[in-house]
């Protein structure tokens, strides 16, 4: 049974082969189907490996080959089938292929369909490789693996080069985490011998050997590698950059799947981070200041993937407040509902500026709820599910991380307030700005307005769906009690895979914190209403705003500009001069003195070729003397 | 009879330094390759006679054998620095070895 877990990234990788070698001159909806056909067979697997876990499978570790044999060194591609691996199977899968199927829409009138599809599949294999490794060393194959395709789809359309400089600045960006993820794999092989999931935190607990300093700084050094993936301060600024690239990109990579992977690795290495108190307060405070800062961005960008794109920041750093403050199993709870309610909300921003012919910008949008009615409700759910609406995926997630704050840090709970009053405000900002109204556009954009076409809904339908009922698999105690339902379902189903904080409350508080959770996205919901609808205010154009905080918030704290300040101009410098003094002086120096010194001492030498043998055997006789003498 | 007693080791090593000077005087001073040839053939020779003189000196017979090569090396020379020569007469019509200079810096 087990053994098929194996199939489950070799099914996109077989997609992605073939539609690489074989795929020239087949029709596009051919090559979508073997795509996203690819995908649902690996969420058939999936589906069967998750009943397997949630019935009480034990976690199981599957060879799939030798990778590196020298001696007793070695290292295999093993797979961990766990539940937590098991349930981020279930919905990369599930989201990737619906994802895919999206794609086939979107993409179609793109020469580069091919080339995208396929990239999409090497992504999802990647992603897979990510999740079910059963090592820090598998799981980075694939954390590396999808940094590449985030690259490669980053710059899809290679031919602006604002879109290449983004996806450089991506990589570049990652590969700082990455460092220290490394950094901090090797301190870890140092202390404890292996770098294997189940000798560490499961069988062995070779973690319960190592010293507090040391399990802190490996906790910081694998969290540098989550900030960079996960686009926590201060690693966070290629994530917006990042939505130059297509529509499912954005809602496939940067906000459903591989952002979440730091999400994930900090949750696999829980019973490391709960060993270390440091680590996990550091956690919890990049987490909100990014929380605070992406929310905060987003309640004044006009480009509609920008807002989400924020958005998406502000709600990474809500989990990882979760996971800094030890509520593993809700940060991977918010990591789910988010992935629904993210990617719908992406994809039905990929909708609009395909029916807008490209525009992107909601200032020049409006009124576009009887143009596209399937778009508009779906977007409608998602953002709802986003605010935090009782019964919504996100009211539950996000419900769940504000009582986890009140319990443990009183503080994070304010703030916590506040990332959610501004969450409900900007995207009720984005949802009134877009839908309703009058059309702002011109009237060529106006005539050109049309319902996205079916492949492209249904996939915006059953992800609507998803975000209403997704919350259901973690009810508060107060809710599935009445309703005669599992509560807190996924907390039960993770228990024993990550650490789980003894968290009991009692019902009244429970019911309380719900009450002014809803109060709070109400609020935020009820001012964008009055500033947007009621009053008909529009976004402000570039030039017309004057307070200060509005133009800091509009160029994003200035991030980007600091570091063109403090990194950029300092290193550009230092090459200059190094490229005007260092390297002609110095280097070039030592090189062309090298070859100069040698020609001028053959010039002086050749003399005593002067073609006399006389003087020849002279020298010889001479020099043998010499020699003997010494001798 | 009384005479051979006489002759030590002494008198067959200054021989073979007379001769050695000799070639390499020659080798020095004459210009012809073929006397110059005589001359290293000159040389070649006094080393073998104080090897041999060694030779009976320790009663030892490896400074013997290192005669035989040396002359078989001898004998290799002569038949190469020949074929030399000869191509050079025919070539350059001399073998006066300060008109072939050609190859100096």
């Amino acid at each position: 049974m087990e053994k098929l877990v194996t199939l489950i990234p070799l099914f996109p990788l077989a997609g992605f082969l073939f539609i690489t070698f074989l795929g020239k001159g087949l029709s596009k909806n051919f090559i979508g189907g073997i795509g996203s056909g690819a995908i649902f067979l690996s969420f058939l697997v999936s589906v069967l490996v998750f009943t397997t876990q949630m019935h009480g499978a034990h976690p199981t570790v599957v060879k799939a080959f030798d990778w590196i044999t020298a001696g007793s060194f070695d290292i295999d591609i093993s797979f961990l089938v766990d539940p937590l691996s098991a349930i981020y199977l279930l919905f990369i899968t599930g989201v990737g292929f619906l994802i895919h199927l999206y794609s086939i829409g979107y993409m179609h009138e793109d020469e580069g369909f091919n080339r995208f599809i396929a990239y999409l599949n090497l992504f999802v294999f990647f992603m897979l490789i990510l999740i079910l490794g059963d090592s820090y060393l598998t799981m980075f194959v694939g954390w590396e693996g999808v940094g590449v395709c985030s690259f490669m789809l980053i710059g899809f359309w290679y031919k602006d080069m604002k879109n290449n400089d983004a996806a450089k600045k991506a990589f570049i960006v990652n590969r700082i985490g990455d460092l220290g993820l490394i950094l901090g794999m090797c301190l870890l092989f140092a202390y404890s011998g292996t770098l294997r999931f189940d000798e560490l935190f499961i069988s062995g607990r070779a973690i319960a050997g190592l010293p507090n300093d040391v399990a802190t700084t490996i906790g910081i050094l694998l969290f540098i590698g989550a900030m960079g993936k996960s686009a926590q301060i201060p690693l966070h600024t290629w994530l917006p950059d990042a939505m130059a690239g297509p529509t499912p990109v954005s809602a496939l990579i940067h906000a459903a799947t591989m952002v979440t992977a730091g999400i994930y690795m900090v949750a696999r290495s829980s019973n490391l981070y709960a060993m270390t108190e440091s680590a996990s307060e550091l956690i919890m405070w990049a987490g909100i200041l990014t929380s605070l800062m992406g929310a905060t961005i987003a309640l004044t960008q006009n480009d509609i993937k920008k807002v989400l794109a924020y958005s998406t920041v502000s709600q990474l750093g809500l989990m990882f407040v979760a996971l800094g403050m030890g509520a593993y199993s809700t940060a991977v709870f918010h990591v789910i509902t988010h992935a629904f309610f993210k990617a719908l909300l992406f994809l039905g921003s990929g909708s609009v500026i395909h029916g807008m012919g490209g525009e992107q910008d909601i200032r020049r949008m409006g009124g576009l709820k009887k143009h596209m009615p399937t778009t508009h409700l779906t977007f409608l759910i998602g953002t709802i599910a986003i605010a935090g609406i009782f019964p919504f995926a996100g009211f539950f997630s996000k419900d769940q991380i504000i009582a986890v704050a009140f319990e443990e840090n009183k503080l994070m709970f304010v703030l916590g307030l506040v990332v959610s009053a501004c969450t409900a405000f900007y995207m009720f900002r984005l949802y009134f700005l877009t839908f309703t109204g009058k059309f702002r556009g011109t009237h060529e954009q106006e005539h050109h307005l049309h319902e996205s076409p079916a492949v492209m809904t249904m996939p915006l339908v059953i992800l609507a769906v998803l975000s209403v009922v997704g919350g259901f698999i973690g009810l508060p105690h107060a809710v599935g009690e009445s309703m005669h339902m599992h509560w807190h379902w996924l907390d039960h189903y993770l228990d024993g895979t990550v650490v789980m904080p003894g968290l009991h409350m009692d019902l009244n508080t429970e019911l309380m914190l719900m009450g002014l959770a809803t109060l709070i996205a109400v609020g935020g919901i009820y001012f964008a209403w009055t500033k947007y609808v009621k009053r008909g205010e529009l976004a402000l154009e570039d030039k017309d705003i004057r307070s200060a905080s509005h133009k800091l918030l509009l160029n994003k704290y200035w991030f980007d500009e600091l570091y063109d300040a403090i990194i950029r101009k300092p290193v550009d410098g230092i090459s200059k001069a190094f490229g005007s003094v260092v390297e002609p002086k110095i280097i070039d120096g030592l090189v062309e003195g090298t070859g100069e010194a040698t020609g001028a001492t053959g010039g002086k030498l050749r003399l005593l070729q002067s073609g006399s043998l006389f003087f020849y055997i002279l020298l010889f006789i001479v020099g043998l003397i010499a020699l003997l003498l010494y001798i | 009879m009384e005479l051979y007693h006489n002759i030590t080791i002494n008198h067959y090593l200054v021989l073979a330094a007379v001769l050695f000077g000799m070639g390499a005087l020659g080798i020095l001073f004459r210009r012809n390759a073929i006397i110059m040839f005589m001359c290293i053939e000159l040389m070649l020779n006094a080393v073998n006679i104080s090897l041999v003189a060694f030779s009976k000196m320790w009663n030892h017979t490896d400074a013997q054998v290192f005669v035989f090569f040396i002359m078989v090396v001898a004998a290799a020379e002569v038949a190469v620095g020949l074929a030399i020569l000869m191509m050079l007469y025919r070539n350059m019509h001399t073998t006066d070895t300060s008109v072939l200079n050609k190859l100096k810096f």
